[in-house]
This record gives C-alpha cells, sequence and structure tokens, in this order.
C-alpha cells in the first residue's frame, strides 16, 4: 500500500509545476485604439478594454475587445459604428489569436526592448483574415512587458459597406498598447 | 502502480488546456453594464417622443413640416400650397436627460419640454428589458385672443389661459435590431377648453414601433386614442401616422403621412382634425441635425492619455 501511494505523491506536486511553467502574460485594460483619415474628416476612436493573454513559452497570443466599448468624440459617430459598420448587435467582438515570434520567455526576464512580428487570424465584423503585424515589446524592471503595435486593416477584407460621399477611410490604422503582467 | 496509471489521462489534459483558449483563463468578462442604443434613429417616432434620448452635450436642430391635406385638390397642388412648421432645439443634458423648445406656426404656439430615461434597457451587465421614460411639457398660444381657438366671447384672455400641458410616461422595448415598439400613457391638461363639458385633462394613450428596412432605413407608425368619454369629441379624430426614417451621416430625414397639423402633444394628441381614411392627410417631414457642443468623455480619455505617456 505504502508503495502504491509513491507516484501519486509525485504526480499531485508535479501537476502545479506543469501548470505554471508557463510564462503567461495577461491583461484587460488593453488599449486598442484605431484613425481613419479621409480629406474631410479624421475620425478616431479608443477602447481601454481589451483582453489579452500572451503565453511567452509558446508564443501564443490571444486579444479580444468589445466593439460597443469603442468610444468616440461624438455620439452619433458611435452610434453608427456600431449600427451601421460593425453591426455590434450581430457581432459583439472583434478578436486575434496567433503567434509572436522573435523574442523567447528567457528574454522577457530580462528588461529590454525587442522588435517582434505577429501574425495570426483577426476577426473583425464576424470575418476572419489572416493577419501580420511588426510590434514591440518592452520589458520593465518589474517584470511588466509593454506591448504595441500599429497596422492597417482594410475595411472590405472583412465585409464592412461603407457607401460613398461618407468621410470614412477605406483603409483604417489600428494602434495597440498592452501593459501585460504575469498571470 | 495503479493510481499513477489514473493520473496519466490528466496530465495529457493539462496542456492541451493550455493551448486551446488562452482568453479563457482570464475568466469571465467583466459585466460592465452595456446599454441598448438606437431604439429609435431619433428623438421622434413621427410627432411622438420616442425612447430615444439626445447624447450628453449634443444639440438637435429639428424642422417639422406638414403640407396641406392631400384631399384638398389639384387647386391646392393636393396640399403642397400650404405649410405648417415647427422649428426646435433638443439638447442632451446627461445621458438620462434632455431638454428642449419649439415654436410652431400652428396656433402660434411655443413648446418646451424635459424628457428624463428612469430605465434603460441593457444588452449586458443588468436585467433591465425595457426603456422607461418620462415626458413633462407645457405650451403655450402666442394667438391674437381672438383668434385662440378656446377663447370664444367674452373670454378674459389670462396669460394662464393660454397654456397647457403634457405629461407621459414611454415604456418600450427595442425587441431586436429591427424591431421596437413603446406604449406612452399620458394625459394632455389644458387650463381652458372651449367649453365647460369639456374636461381640462384629457386622457390619452399611445403606441408607436418601427421596423428597420435597411442600415439606414426604418418604417415608424405610431397612433394616438383618446380615451372615451371625455367630453364632446366629434369634431376630432385621433392621430396615426406612420413614415420612412432616412439617416445620412449626421442626418435623420422623417418622410410621412399624417393626419395631425400640428407638432406639439396637444395640438397631436387633443386637436387632430382630419380624418385619416377620408383623405385627410398631411405629406410631411422632419429634419433632424445634430452638433455635438460638448464631449463629456473628452477629459478622461486626456487623463488617461497623459497617464499612460507620463508612466
Amino acid at each position: 500500500m505504502t508503495m502504491n501511494l509513491r507516484p501519486f505523491l509525485l504526480f499531485t506536486t508535479l501537476l502545479p509545476a506543469l501548470v505554471f511553467a508557463q510564462e503567461r502574460y495577461a491583461t484587460r485594460t488593453g488599449e486598442i485604439s484605431f484613425f481613419s483619415k479621409t480629406s474631410m474628416e479624421n475620425i478616431e476612436a479608443v477602447n481601454h478594454k481589451a483582453t489579452s493573454v500572451f503565453d511567452a513559452t509558446t508564443g501564443a497570443m490571444e486579444f479580444a475587445v468589445l466593439i460597443k466599448g469603442f468610444e468616440f468624440e461624438k455620439a452619433l459617430m458611435q452610434e453608427h459604428f456600431n449600427e451601421n459598420y460593425m453591426e455590434s448587435g450581430t457581432f459583439p467582438k472583434s478578436t486575434f489569436k496567433g503567434k509572436v515570434e522573435g523574442v523567447t520567455a528567457e528574454q522577457l526576464k530580462v528588461p529590454g526592448k525587442y522588435e517582434v512580428n505577429v501574425s495570426g487570424d483577426l476577426t473583425i465584423h464576424g470575418v476572419a483574415k489572416p493577419a501580420t503585424a511588426k510590434g514591440t515589446m518592452v520589458v520593465d524592471a518589474t517584470g511588466g512587458v509593454q506591448a504595441s503595435s500599429d497596422f492597417m486593416v482594410k475595411l472590405a477584407d472583412h465585409g464592412i459597406k461603407v457607401p460613398g460621399g461618407v468621410n470614412v477611410a477605406e483603409e483604417i490604422q489600428i494602434s495597440v498598447r498592452i501593459d501585460y503582467r504575469k498571470m | 502502480m495503479r493510481s499513477s496509471f489514473l493520473f496519466l489521462p490528466v496530465l495529457l489534459a493539462v496542456p492541451a488546456l493550455a493551448q486551446d483558449d488562452l482568453l479563457g483563463l482570464l475568466g469571465e468578462d467583466s459585466a460592465a453594464t452595456e446599454y441598448t442604443i438606437a431604439s429609435f434613429k431619433t428623438t421622434r417616432v413621427i410627432n411622438s417622443h420616442s425612447l430615444e434620448n439626445v447624447a450628453h452635450g449634443v444639440l438637435d436642430f429639428k424642422i417639422g413640416h406638414r403640407f396641406g391635406m392631400l384631399n384638398s385638390g389639384a387647386g391646392e397642388l393636393f396640399g403642397l400650397d400650404q405649410a405648417t412648421i415647427r422649428l426646435g432645439l433638443d439638447y442632451g443634458i446627461s445621458e438620462k436627460l434632455m431638454i428642449g423648445f419649439g415654436r410652431s406656426s400652428f396656433q402660434k404656439t411655443i413648446d418646451g419640454f424635459a424628457k428624463y430615461k428612469l430605465l434603460r434597457q441593457c444588452d449586458q451587465g443588468c436585467n433591465m428589458p425595457i426603456t422607461l421614460g418620462v415626458v413633462a411639457g407645457m405650451s403655450v398660444t402666442t394667438l391674437d385672443a381672438s383668434k385662440v381657438p378656446w377663447f370664444g366671447e367674452g373670454r378674459t384672455d389670462y396669460f394662464t389661459h393660454r397654456l397647457s400641458y403634457n405629461f407621459q410616461v414611454i415604456v418600450g422595448r427595442k425587441f431586436s435590431e429591427s424591431l421596437t415598439f413603446q406604449l406612452m400613457p399620458g394625459v394632455i391638461h389644458r387650463n381652458l377648453t372651449a367649453s365647460a363639458k369639456d374636461p381640462n385633462d384629457l386622457m390619452n394613450i399611445g403606441a408607436a414601433g418601427r421596423f428597420k428596412l435597411t442600415k439606414r432605413v426604418a418604417l415608424n407608425s405610431e397612433y394616438f386614442y383618446v380615451l372615451p368619454n371625455q367630453g364632446d369629441r366629434s369634431a376630432f379624430q385621433n392621430s396615426l401616422s406612420m413614415g420612412f426614417d432616412i439617416e445620412t451621416g449626421g442626418h435623420v430625414f422623417q418622410l410621412h403621412f399624417t393626419n395631425s397639423t400640428g407638432m406639439f402633444e396637444r395640438a397631436v394628441i387633443a386637436e387632430t382634425g382630419g380624418d385619416f381614411f377620408n383623405g385627410d392627410i398631411h405629406y410631411g417631414f422632419n429634419i433632424s441635425r445634430v452638433f455635438t457642443l460638448h464631449d463629456p468623455k473628452k477629459k478622461a480619455r486626456e487623463k488617461l492619455k497623459a497617464a499612460q505617456t507620463g508612466g
């Protein structure tokens, strides 16, 4: 009986170690903003409630953001954004699921600045498209990771129709600023 | 040996879990309250108030226009020769409170109102299935005393005799992206009525709905029913209106047919003379143009930006 207990004890001590061996970072207050520039009008909006998890061991990265959480300067723009373009009642979230290359879990333990490449599937307006972007990760003294990236998204790629005569650019600049903390 | 064998599947499951759904590790989304938006395209269904308020800090310039009646014949170009207008300004003091005033050519009336949302339907973060608002309004006619319809012979032209009030509860729900329905029980109070037999208070109930045809075009309809046994109402009809909302950028155009001539509550609910089914129909339109005067979230955004660049 005592012989049989030994592997049991071994596994119970190993189990948590296996789970926490992964170097995971997360946030619930990520900032995602976008900028549309036309000769007539500039439109910008920001969301401070993006959630993201980054697994430094595997390089896997995920994002999710609620469309209704984007704040505009003008209330009417916000309503049109939700009602006419993003149809947030039907597609409440935009998500990203992909991989980060150019940095290792070991490197992220040391303060410094790292240039990374991110690639994966970007789902906006219910339409998933492969996307790639360059970004930077800055590790601070407290072990937090500030990740940022700017990239362009074509509205037509995600089935978002903009009628003629409307001051919305065909291509939108998206900026991501994340203050990752260890999970 | 037996127990180690049992744990094998558990161990295998751990790495699989780790890769599949990273965001799942964060648990449920924080339940931030998301209020339902855009139950109607604008703050009026046609003549009546809708469930919507203008947003905080937004000024809405409203032009209401009703032509004459369709059955007035070719000589009047089927009503297009005549016009009744109301010019108005609405402003959102907060997300829940809006005020507004207007001036109508109908009985040369100035009207003002306040509308407050007591309950707000939300999509997430609370269990409120309806929106409930209250409207309190007042109107005063600036017509020459001899022309005020209810003054008649030998009545003294007190200022208070020119006043009337409107109190309404608006309760409704956006059932789906395309369908919204609301009920509007209310009372019109007139300080003076044409005859002693006519009660000062007129109980009424309205119903209104909209059906979105496309993202930018909606079909609206509204009806006001004046409860029976409230004086002699043989000269009046219940108000019925139907039409389209067409939204283009900062404007909402409402094109409609209605048997009401006036565009404030007493005129619509209590003094609609036309019989819709006899062709006493006005073609009309409302134009709404919004201006953002004040951005309530600007300070919060700048503060956050400063904190981020500073840190």
